[in-house]
């Protein structure tokens, strides 16, 4: 009996769980609302032989449970029965893949007129580009990538020239216009995932994968990576902002083009004051550190920079240092040499000028432990 | 027509040796032993022919890559191809003779030992072919013909080399068991014969799959 | 390579070693593999808890690095699905099982079979080494995607990795062996009058099983091979140029790609080596308690053949997102749900064996039952990720992760329980304790339905998986935090509970009741031993001989409601006829 209660129990519960509970898809943002349409198909469908087949099986042990003196009846086969439900199951499943099939038509087909949207994935943190006004993309490939030029153009290339590249992890697109996804990666497998607009792909290195979607709700929309990709990968996260056309047009002439970062310009963030530990705090965004250093205390695969300045830091050789802006400088030029205690040596080299590397120190000092007390006041 | 296939109506029901089981002796399992032994062989080969297969596979899928060039064959193998070639023949007539009984058996061991010497021939001249590719600088890194020549051949040798094991034990038990274990050496002569054809469908991939074939086979333009 | 035919000279073991640590017996190596699987198999549900107390409480627990916890969801995930379950199935089960079932003595190939456990044993040991080793285990994901695994940034990308990749081919070289024991010793070692198609569905399940592996494992092989390569000598097979951690690797050319279409042609026939023998036996756990022969016996071994074959042209269904050529997504969504048919008659013909039956509500029974609800939901989940265009925004979420839990790490194991407390008495002479499995049984399969039902919902919300904290997303709600506290907390009391199953065991093996030679009154040969336990060469001096197939339960006008498979032919209890002949059985 307790097993018959069980099954009814489960069925009634998983029924009712599934119509009140507080978790379903995120409100869609792109024109993909047919994947959902199916997902709801899906689930119908697969709802009602869940339920028919559960009560069932509740009922018969109901009706047939052991009592003394009861024998089972004598039947191994009935060919008709076998034949009718694999029919009734065979229909079943040509109802759920058809839409699938259609929808997934579509999704392999973009549309020839959509905006061409690169997205470079890097352990861990985000690039994209567009095409200039010569609506080409320069050629790209990991023999180019450096500090300098982390997107891997080939600089010989005349069509790369014009592009625009964004670092820093957030990227605009405009409303209503179909985006075509190039994704591309030096390192190793990542994901663009933006769960709203439903498509994505996995991005692969030595190969472009790509996928299409129109962003149809205006608004800031979460990315993040969906492929494992190391013990970075839960910081890999980005910003997808979707605005209509004139603001989308004016966010694109504020991020540089490859020939000016070539040349040497910083990505400037428009009304950003030209102090050092702002420049330091940009850079921290477009060198990648904040994939792994939070500025607020987080834990991540690197130590947090909230306090770190003065801190006394305890490293795997052993040895224990206050953090002053030598220490850091080193830390920053050579990673490898001493790895921090409870961290990985994953710290990759970066390539910084000297005025970078002021900025970037200076940045994390801002970040630091209060000045020293003054003589007389008891050390925390 | 009945749905039950032939197939599994001969493998089931055996006559074998149920009635002497009754009579006395325990009879452990009702298979002559060298059917039981034949058909494990070739469940092994089998396992082994998709283990081949599947690395041909992905031969084929990364030669068709723009990084691959195909590479020269050294001359060695027209000659290990050849001393596999005279193991399995050898190994063949060694199986026949022993069968056959009477004086058979001392052929058999004779043309037993050669068998195996050629596949230790086979083995080292592998090692020759090996030795002048590294001289030229082709190595296991790099261009993925190399790599795969490597790989390839090493898992075929030590294929090879898992035969000579088995050889070492129907040698030394073909001395005991006179003609009634002549069955061990045509077995052991079956799986020379499957070494033979996997080493060719080797050598012809490495011959003729090169890195334009591959690429007309995956489809890459 | 001794055959069981020699036995005729070979002496009855004496010592305690060669009884039961050097043992060629079936049954001993058997219990060696079981003993080793759960063994393994309980460090594995340790790692999940461990898991699942960073993803229920971040931030509390500071041994929890990224680091670790990375490496415990690669281990978790390995051990569980190839250490424990596969060698559980086919090396516990199928070892034990199949000579009693078929009426042999002993596996065809008894020393062999010693050597397949005592490979499988060094495979865990280089496993668990890696635990050990500098870096600690891989942290890559059960499924070791490349370039990933071998680069910095992966923990484990120096040693955990190629000692993962050298037990992984040591398991496959132990995996043969037994293989080719169980295949050969069903064609060629069955008692007379045991035909294929009067074998237990028991049987056909693990023997396709074994099939399967055979043809899968060389994949995952030849993965493993050319993943090590590319570590140690620099070959390029999976990697292309990459940049890693700032510096220019020296791999050219290599395809990722490659390795996820091998590694997964192996991935996906792994999962019906874990799912087939479990319908195999739970066929026959129905069948005994609810004394009714299993409904539709040769459709469910054509179905478990087809399954078996179908499962080799599915497996890009674990890629539709992984940057393959997109047009393969239409041939493998419908490989993958037409794969569903033959699944869908097994539940049909379970339920239907149910129906009109005498059902006791035994221990065995009870997990049978639940193994059906749960794999009734596993099962119908595969369907929406086998749907490509569903799949997209569901791939790398939760939904993923509570589905094959559902259908791989929970209805198989429910079959594994109710196998064990079924099959414990023949094994033992002894009943396991009931009082102590009902407790096991209830909180296992509430447990499990509540850990991973829910789960499926953080996935449709697109909650991403393997990742050690979710601090800040936007789009995840606060409750669903709280859900993932729910679960954890149900989580820590099913792992603590299976203490009190594995208590059970030990206990009831030297002092549960005595249970006689054939508790459940059951038909399949292997209750008719001469002994319980059965002694060495199961038979004594005579094979038995079979008349009729292993469910002859409930026969009109039998006086008892079973008749053994070995009993008299004119006990009647034969199978049915071949649809359409009207000839009568060929043998009598």
């Amino acid at each position: 009996m307790g097993m018959v209660i069980a099954l009814i129990v489960i069925v009634a519960g998983s029924v009712v769980f599934q119509l009140a509970s507080p978790w379903w898809t995120t409100p869609i943002a792109s024109n993909w609302a047919q994947m959902d349409h199916t997902l709801t198909i899906t689930v119908v469908i697969t709802g009602i032989f869940f339920v028919v087949i559960n009560l069932f099986v509740a009922y018969t042990l109901l009706r047939f449970r052991h009592r003394p003196g009861q024998r089972a009846a004598y039947q191994p086969d009935n060919h008709r029965l076998e034949r009718w439900l694999i029919g009734v199951t065979t229909l079943g499943i040509v109802a759920l893949l058809a839409p699938g099939l259609v929808v997934y038509a579509d999704y392999v087909s973009p549309p020839r007129d959509a905006l061409v949207l690169e997205v470079v994935g890097q352990q861990w943190q985000w690039r994209y580009r567009f095409a200039g006004a010569q609506g080409k993309l320069g050629f790209s490939d990991a023999r180019f990538v450096s500090g300098a030029n982390p997107f891997g153009l080939d600089p010989d290339d005349p069509s790369g020239a014009d592009n625009v590249v964004v670092s820093g992890n957030e990227v605009h697109l405009p409303l209503n216009k179909p985006v075509k996804v190039l994704l591309r990666s030096h390192d190793v497998l990542h994901d663009f995932f933006v769960p709203e607009f439903r498509a994505r792909m996995n991005i692969v290195p030595g190969q472009v994968s790509t996928f299409w979607f129109t962003p149809t709700r205006p608004g800031r929309f979460e990315s993040m990576c969906a492929q494992l990709c190391g013990i970075g990968h839960p910081n890999m996260r980005g910003t997808v902002v979707v605005e209509d056309e004139p603001a989308f047009q004016a966010w694109l002439k504020t991020q540089p083009t490859f020939a000016a970062l070539r040349a040497g310009a910083k990505p400037a963030s428009a009304g950003q004051a030209d102090s050092l530990e702002a420049k330091g705090r940009a850079l921290a965004q477009t060198k990648g550190c904040v994939g792994c250093h939070s500025a607020d205390g987080a834990p991540g695969a690197g130590p947090t920079w909230k306090g770190l300045y003065g801190r006394t830091e305890a490293y795997t050789d052993g040895s224990s240092v206050p953090v002053d802006e030598s220490v850091l400088e080193r830390e920053i030029r050579e990673p490898q040499a001493r790895v921090a205690r409870g961290f990985a040596n994953i710290m990759p080299r970066v390539d910084l000028t000297e005025d970078e590397l002021h900025a970037l120190v200076a940045y994390i000092k801002s970040l630091g432990a209060p000045p020293a007390p003054a003589p007389g006041t008891a050390q925390r | 027509m009945s749905t039950d296939s032939a197939i599994l109506r001969v493998a089931g029901s055996r006559q074998g040796d149920g009635a002497a089981g009754l009579a006395g002796a325990p009879v452990t399992s009702r298979g002559q032993p060298q059917a039981v032994v034949g058909v494990a062989l070739w469940v092994f080969i089998g396992v082994a022919t998709t283990l081949f297969t599947l690395f041909i596979a992905a031969y084929i899928m990364r030669m068709a890559n723009a990084d691959a060039a195909a590479i020269a064959m050294p001359s060695q193998l027209w000659l290990s191809t050849a001393l596999l070639v005279a193991g399995s023949v050898l190994l063949r007539h060694a199986g026949v003779s022993a069968q056959r009984g009477g004086d058979g058996m001392a052929r058999a061991w004779r043309w037993l030992m050669a068998g195996g010497a050629c596949a230790v021939a086979f083995l080292v001249v592998q090692g020759w072919a090996w030795q002048l590719l590294l001289a030229r600088q082709v190595g296991p890194a790099g261009n993925p013909a190399g790599s795969f020549f490597y790989v390839l051949t090493a898992l075929h040798g030590m294929h090879v080399a898992g035969g000579m094991i088995a050889w070492a034990v129907v040698a030394l038990r073909a001395g005991r068991s006179g003609p009634a274990g002549g069955w061990r050496i045509a077995l052991l002569a079956r799986y020379w014969h499957f070494l033979l054809l996997a080493w060719l469908a080797l050598f012809a991939s490495f011959t003729w799959i090169t890195p334009e074939v591959a690429r007309i086979i995956c489809g890459v333009p | 390579m001794a055959y069981a035919e020699d036995d005729s000279h070979h002496d009855v073991p004496q010592t305690f070693i060669r009884k039961y640590v050097w043992s060629q017996d079936h049954k001993v190596i058997a219990v060696q593999y079981a003993s080793v699987a759960i063994f393994v198999g309980l460090i594995g549900v340790l790692l999940s808890n461990i898991m699942r107390l960073q993803i229920g409480f971040p931030g509390v627990f500071d041994f929890i690095t990224p680091e670790r916890y990375y490496q415990y969801v690669t281990m978790h995930g390995m051990i569980m699905v190839i250490y424990l379950l596969t060698a559980l199935f086919l090396g516990g089960f199928g070892n034990y099982l199949i000579p009693l079932m078929i009426g042999a003595r002993d596996m065809v190939f008894p020393y062999m079979n010693m050597l397949s456990f005592w490979v499988y044993l060094v495979s865990v040991i280089v496993l668990l080494a890696s635990f050990f080793a500098p870096g600690g285990p891989t942290g890559a994901g059960w499924t070791l995607y490349p370039p990933q695994a071998i680069l910095p940034g992966t923990p484990g990308h120096e040693w955990g990795i190629i000692l993962m990749l050298v037990s992984l081919v040591i398991f496959i070289v132990a995996t043969t062996m037994g293989g080719l024991n169980y295949v050969t010793t069903v064609l060629q070692a069955r008692c007379e009058g045991m035909t294929l198609l009067r074998m237990p569905l028991a049987v056909w399940g693990i023997l396709t099983a074994t099939v399967l592996a055979l043809l899968a494992f060389p994949a995952l092989f030849v993965s493993g091979v050319m993943m090590l390569l590319d570590k140690t000598l620099h070959t390029s097979f999976f990697m292309p140029a990459v940049v890693s951690m700032g510096q220019m690797s020296d791999y050219r050319g290599g395809s990722p790609l490659l390795f996820q279409h091998l590694f997964w042609f192996f991935g996906h026939p792994e999962v019906y080596i874990v799912a087939l023998p479990a319908f195999g036996i739970v066929s026959d756990l129905i069948s005994v308690h609810a004394r009714k022969a299993i409904f539709g016996y040769r459709t469910m071994v054509w179905a478990i053949v087809i399954i078996g074959g179908l499962s080799f042209i599915v497996w890009a269904h674990h890629m539709f997102v992984s940057g393959m050529n997109p047009w393969f997504g239409f041939f493998f969504a419908t490989s993958t749900l037409i794969i569903a048919v033959p699944t869908a008659i097994k539940v049909y013909n379970w339920t239907l064996t149910l129906w009109r039956g005498d059902i006791h509500l035994s221990i065995p029974m009870l997990f049978a039952l639940a193994f059906l609800c749960t794999f009734v939901i596993g099962g119908l989940t595969g369907l929406f990720l086998g749907n490509v265009s569903v799949d997209i925004p569901l791939s790398g979420t939760y939904f993923v992760v509570a589905h094959f839990h559902m259908v791989m790490g929970v209805a198989p194991l429910l079959v594994v329980f109710g196998a064990i407390y079924h099959w414990f008495p023949k094994i033992t002479g002894r009943m396991l304790d009931d009082r102590l499995g009902r407790w096991h049984f209830w909180v296992t399969f509430l447990g499990t339905y509540l850990i991973y039902f829910p789960m499926h919902y953080l996935g449709v919300l697109g909650m991403p998986r393997r990742y050690y904290n979710w601090e800040g997303y936007q789009f995840i709600p606060q409750s669903a935090f709280q859900l993932n506290v729910f679960i954890t907390v149900v989580a820590l009391a099913v792992g603590v509970m299976q203490l009190l199953f594995v208590y059970n065991l030990v206990h009831s093996a030297f002092r549960g009741v005595k249970a006689g030679a054939n508790p459940w009154r059951a038909a399949s040969l292997e209750w008719f031993t001469p002994q319980t336990p059965p002694q060495h060469l199961n038979w004594g001096p005579h094979l038995p001989v079979v008349h009729r197939w292993a469910y002859a339960y409930s026969v009109p006008g039998a006086a008892e409601d079973f008749i053994a498979q070995n009993a008299p032919a004119g006990d009647g209890g034969h199978e049915p006829q071949p649809y359409g002949t009207p000839e009568a059985v060929a043998t009598r």
